[in-house]
């Protein structure tokens, strides 16, 4: 098990890059948001390799959940703007 | 692995700043940001983990004689335990002054933004 | 374009620093003095079990009284800013789904006791006051989807959060007088180490800022939700 980690730890890192690209150059203003917050859950295991379970468990809770919903929350009420 | 989590933390930052410097729509802005926080709080965990110790709590693997030998430093997890709490709280506030912001102008794209031009 | 070619030569700039604190870096073998006091005296000291918590709520008790503050503050300016933007009737909106609002009321009372264990048991396991919190706000987001129109009352959000505050601070204010200091969690009884009544008052007040920024978060959304549809 333990001979995994670095591989899954790359493979972490991986995905939590390409997910900002996304959330940066992407379209649609919803993927960039989800992304952002898939950067934050991926993070949050990454927390957990590093051997920071406290830091992990706030990441998951607040960073990816709850930021998340705000983001909605006020992209819902702009909706019909020119975001895009 | 702290250095491969530590050159993602850097790049997550970089990659927030590139994407808070040209992204012209308030929301994405703010996205960025988030991005960037994440990125730091990575790097500031990294530098506090050490190769082949647990985490900073004590049980029945972990005894109190034994901890200085056996967990990582406990320091830089309780200043990312504030930042990340904290983190929300501004982007709340960031957010609470772009909806307030495209009430007045209906729109989130900041070159419309132009009272403050001289 | 000559905004975009001055924002890479920036990122060129921070890259260039980040590159060399990342060459320059070399992990400590050994854990560093403050690391090395923690470690060796948390258990003895508070008998707390998870040395974050320790240093959260105890030795750097009042950095965590500033973060709760600024949360506060950042709740409450947040109110201040949308309170103008309250619709003034009730909006018209379909109707959840009949599983979303049952769901929701069989959810909810399990995501406040998740909450609270959360909290209560911040002092032995990972977790505490803040995660805790964020999970008891996550059950009002719940409560908020299945009913946009829902109403939280401000009034109760905000009388939680300053009791919390209140009781918070007298705690402080306790283990000025009784034990060593402003925030000292020694005045309780330690206990054994591992159990869940010990580390003396660390319970208590992580439960406290728990129930706090559980309050802060909820008036969060809740400002958030209630603003008016543009």
């Amino acid at each position: 098990m333990s001979h995994l980690l670095p591989w899954l730890t790359a493979l972490l890192c991986f995905t939590m890059v390409v997910a900002a690209l996304v959330a940066i150059r992407g379209k649609s203003t919803p993927i960039a948001i989800l992304a952002a917050g898939l950067v934050s859950l991926v993070a949050s295991v990454l927390f957990l390799i590093l051997a920071s379970p406290d830091v992990a468990m706030t990441e998951a809770a607040i960073g990816s959940g709850l930021t998340t919903f705000l983001f909605f929350f006020v992209l819902g009420r702009v909706r019909r703007g020119d975001h895009g | 692995m702290a250095y491969l989590a530590m050159a993602t933390g850097f790049l997550l930052i970089l990659i927030g700043f590139y994407g808070a410097l040209t992204n012209r729509n308030l929301l994405r802005m703010i996205v960025a940001f988030t991005i960037a926080d994440t990125g730091v709080n990575i790097v500031i965990v990294a530098i506090g983990y050490m190769r082949g110790r647990t985490a900073p709590i004590l049980d029945s693997t972990v005894s109190a004689a034994a901890a200085v030998q056996r967990i990582i430093d406990p320091v830089p997890q309780a200043l990312v335990l504030t930042a990340i709490v904290i983190g929300l709280g501004v982007t709340a506030l960031m957010l609470a002054y772009a909806y307030k912001l495209y009430e007045k102008k209906r729109t989130l794209d900041i070159a419309r933004f132009t009272e403050l031009k001289g | 374009m000559v905004k975009r070619l001055i924002a890479l030569a920036l990122l060129a700039v921070f890259g260039a620093v980040f590159a060399t604190l990342l060459l320059g870096y070399t992990p400590d073998s050994e854990l560093n003095l403050t690391a090395r006091y923690y470690a060796e005296r948390t258990a003895a000291e508070l008998g707390a079990a998870n040395i974050v918590t320790a240093i959260v709520v105890t030795y750097r008790g009042l950095d965590t009284l500033g973060e709760v503050t600024v949360l506060f503050l950042a709740a409450a300016i947040v109110g201040l800013v949308l309170a103008n933007s309250r619709p003034g009737q009730a909006r018209e909106r379909a109707p959840v789904g009949e599983l979303l609002t049952t769901g929701t009321r069989f959810l909810v009372p399990m995501i406040l006791l998740l909450g609270v264990y959360v909290f209560v048991n911040g002092h032995l396991t990972p977790g505490g006051g803040f995660q805790g919190g964020a999970i008891i706000a996550s059950a009002v987001l719940l409560m908020l989807l299945a009913n946009p129109l829902r109403h939280f009352s401000h009034n109760l959000i905000a009388a939680i959060e300053s009791l919390a505050g209140l009781f918070y601070v007298t705690l402080g204010l306790a283990g000025l007088f009784l034990a060593g200091g402003f925030l000292d969690n020694r005045i309780l009884p330690l206990g054994n180490l591992g159990e869940l009544i010990s580390a003396g008052a660390i319970p208590v007040i992580y439960s406290l800022i728990g129930l706090k920024v559980g309050a802060e978060f909820s008036s969060m959304l809740a400002s958030l939700a209630e603003t008016e549809e543009l």
